[in-house]
């Protein structure tokens, strides 16, 4: 299967056989597809002066968040950083909503008022879409706590990247989720670089997964690059914490392929590194193989959902571009929540 | 189908660039994700990758072009099956400009009525009892968190300590330590997660030992709970309060000693509250917890052994918004919060022996700030001292003097004072420390500065 796999990357507990039955690997394959289209659209709309500001394109880490929601149940909550239109994907938020926040319209999630970073869906259990790196931790901890509070079995996902598993705050909110056994798995997104800073200029530990162990936190490196083996990494990490074991992390090992933000030319990693990434472990085509080597899917079938995917992100950037900027009297709308000043 | 493929904006602020160099001639196949292009900006050289799929059939700009602008057509593509769904790059850059475009941002409604209501008492909720301000609070919490299952206390030393200043005595044996929640010394990370479970709809009081510690957390403060809501389009709100001891202690030195007024107050999204009296703190905090929105809730230590009469009525709650007026008078104005009330209230009775008449404002809210009840005050006194025992600069007094002057200019006979702490870091020294802090005599000597005797 995955071809390239990263040889540093270590297993714990010992390989249930991935849970590859032809649909859901044809679900995950379709989710990450939308995710890299969706994302190519937005840096095409970026390009053409249609969103502004900071947009931070997701492309590359895809089977990251497909592979995790594979373990979630409705109700679960899930939280990440600023680049996160994956994760609303993910999550099931309308691709349409998502790309017209990014062009700052009426008929974004958030009325055009949070922008690429600011996104939220309460129905799809998606807290956010936060700038400030790390923030996202302690707040996932809180939603991690509140399902502690009310004894409702849910279990909160808390990804953050590599660069920002140096802040305090990640540490703070490990030790008190691990002393307050918070069904919260943390998801470090580890893709090498924090903006142009690579994770070996920035950690004097290179196995993040063990970040957690001062508080006995169990941890695991795992191939981010191949959907399944997030998928069987997140059954373990959410069965953990749904037992009320406590907290849980797992470090995914993956790749970004376009710059920290439209803005960065990138300039701290070769082009070559970049293509063998591209050529050795993407996750699309590693999933794409395994689907028509191992389970029959021809061509056409995958061309459905080829299709299928384009329709989808084509309407969404067309809906993205006729949704009507906000109205001038939303700027002094959601401040304070009404009726109660 | 032809696509046209644009010069694209390669950062927030890129209005051209230069074509550096081609990677694809004319005729090669170009898949998505190829690179195709390299283009300099001001600041950097960047790599164009390609969106669509297709054959290469035109470039429109050579390479070394300087000046190219955003959204001009530097080459074609043929787009082959996938072209029609790629079209909109060659119809759309002209439709919506870059969002840095002037418009002239809607005004907001008027804060103040153009007609100011006329003065109207507060209810009268009937018996009262002397209790202290700390008794005050712990009662307001307990009150609240019998009515409301989702309604539970964090912060350090709150449980088996009974309070650090002993506000939360005896919650811990009412509520148990599901709800009663000892933290360990972790401001940033338990202010952050309280912020989180917020966000799901509970409704945290997070104490803070003092509000100098505040500052640890004061990312999720701001940039997490007070704009969630606005970010999220309306959909996220975050219920929660954070209370604790603001400002000058006794003796504690620069770092324990400092009034947080002016710093929350300054941010839209949240509410800032500063009880005076025991039926203040009981009141407003009661009506803080029901909130749904972020409330800072500063209370003073000093304040807290004070005891004041409170009503009894066990469902006593005041508005957030409103101030009060503590004494009527007719000469000038004092307005303050917090523990400055008292002052102000003895400064009204000193100068009563000099006859001058003054009016008592405890403005209860710092924000949203309740300036109808301040420009009524100054339209019949027609002078106004302002106190507060923080620094000045950008300070309470500041605002309002100014809000003074936007709304009721014409009604001043006397420039506004400002009474307040000097502004320098709290010191230590018995002396210094009494120096630094405002006093009885300075409100009395700013109060005949503006009646002018």
């Amino acid at each position: 299967m995955a071809q390239g796999t990263d040889t540093a990357i270590k297993r714990r507990g010992k390989a249930t056989p991935p849970a590859a039955n032809q649909a859901s690997l044809f679900r995950a394959y379709r989710d990450m597809l939308l995710i890299r289209r969706f994302e190519e659209k937005a840096g095409q709309l970026y390009g053409m002066g249609l969103i502004g500001g900071f947009c931070h394109l997701y492309i590359g880490q895809e089977a990251v968040v497909v592979g995790m929601q594979m373990s979630l149940q409705p109700g679960d909550q899930v939280i990440t950083s600023y680049r996160d239109h994956g994760h609303m994907l993910a999550t099931g938020m309308e691709a349409r909503g998502v790309m017209a926040e990014l062009t700052g319209r009426i008929g974004g999630y958030s009325k055009g008022k949070g922008g690429s970073m600011h996104m939220f869906s309460r129905e799809k259990g998606f807290y956010g879409g936060h700038g400030i790196v790390g923030a996202q931790v302690s707040l996932g901890a809180g939603l991690a706590f509140a399902n502690m509070y009310r004894a409702d079995g849910h279990v909160a996902l808390a990804y953050f990247g590599e660069g920002a598993s140096s802040q305090g705050q990640v540490f703070e909110s490990m030790n008190l989720a691990a002393l307050f056994k918070l069904p919260c798995v943390f998801v470090i997104e580890n893709n090498k670089y924090g903006m142009g800073t690579s994770v070996e200029r920035a950690s004097a530990s290179l196995d993040l997964s063990k970040n957690g162990s001062p508080w006995g936190i169990p941890g695991e490196q795992v191939n981010g690059m191949d959907v399944l083996a997030v998928h069987e990494a997140g059954e373990r990490a959410v069965a953990h914490c749904r037992a009320g074991l406590g907290p849980y992390l797992l470090e995914m090992k993956t790749y970004r392929y376009r710059g920290h933000s439209m803005s960065d030319p990138a300039k701290y990693r070769t082009r070559e590194e970049v293509q063998k990434m591209r050529e050795q472990s993407d996750c699309i085509e590693t999933a794409r193989k395994l689907l028509m080597e191992s389970h029959g899917v021809t061509e056409a079938d995958l061309k459905v959902i080829d299709d299928e995917v384009k329709a989808i992100v084509t309407d969404a950037a067309e809906f993205a571009q006729a949704s009507p900027e906000p109205d001038e009297s939303e700027l002094w709308t959601d401040i304070l929540i009404e009726g109660t000043r | 189908m032809g696509v046209a493929i644009l010069m694209p904006a390669l950062s927030p602020t890129m209005t051209e660039g230069k074509l550096a160099r081609w990677l694809k001639k004319e005729g090669e196949t170009v898949k998505s994700g190829d690179v195709i292009a390299e283009i300099e900006t001001d600041k950097a050289t960047m790599e164009v990758e390609a969106v669509d799929e297709g054959t290469l059939t035109r470039i429109l700009v050579p390479e070394g072009t300087e000046g190219v602008s955003v959204n001009s057509v530097i080459a074609e593509l043929d787009g082959g099956e996938a072209g029609a769904a790629a079209a909109p790059a060659a119809s759309a850059p002209a439709a919506s400009a870059p969002a840095a475009e002037a418009t002239s941002p809607a005004t907001k409604p008027a804060s103040v009525p153009a007609t100011v209501a006329p003065f109207q008492p507060e209810k009268d909720w009937g018996a009262t009892a002397p209790i202290t301000v700390r008794e005050a609070l712990r009662d307001a919490m307990a009150a609240e968190m019998r009515n409301d299952s989702d309604v539970f206390l964090i912060g350090e030393e709150v449980g088996q300590y009974q309070g650090a200043y002993k506000i939360s005595q005896g919650l811990l044996d009412e509520f148990g330590p599901k709800r009663v929640i000892d933290m360990p010394i972790t401001e940033h990370g338990f202010t952050g997660m309280a912020v989180g479970a917020a966000m799901t709809g509970l409704k945290p009081i997070v104490e803070f030992m003092t509000f100098n510690f505040s500052m640890q957390a004061i990312d999720h403060i701001i940039n997490s709970a007070a704009k969630t809501l606005y970010m999220s389009g309306g959909q996220l709100g975050c219920p929660i309060t954070f209370r604790g001891p603001n400002g000058a202690a006794s003796r504690v030195a620069a770092q324990h000693s400092q009034c947080y007024a002016s710093w929350y107050a300054h941010c839209p999204g949240l509410k800032v509250l500063a009880p005076w009296s025991a039926a203040d703190a009981k009141g407003l905090l009661r009506a803080a917890i029901r909130d749904p929105n972020p409330i800072i809730f500063l209370e003073n230590e000093m304040l807290y052994g004070q005891t004041f009469d409170c009503p009894t009525d066990p469902d006593f709650i005041l508005p957030i918004g409103k101030a009060k007026v503590e004494r009527e008078g007719t000469d000038v104005t004092l307005v303050a919060f917090s523990i400055m009330v008292g002052m102000a209230m003895q400064a009204a009775d000193k100068l009563a022996e000099q006859g001058i008449s003054a009016e008592v404002i405890n403005l209860r809210t710092l924000r949203p700030l309740d300036i109808e009840t301040i420009v009524t005050s100054v339209k019949k006194t027609n002078r106004v001292v302002t106190l507060e025992e923080g620094w000045p600069y950008a300070g309470i007094g500041a605002e309002v003097a100014m809000q003074i002057i936007e709304n009721c200019f014409d009604h001043l006979d006397a420039p506004p004072v400002r009474v307040h702490g000097l502004d320098v870091p709290m010191p230590y020294a018995a002396n210094l420390e009494k120096l630094a802090l405002p006093h009885l005599d300075h409100v009395v000597d700013a109060a005949k500065r503006v009646t002018y005797r």
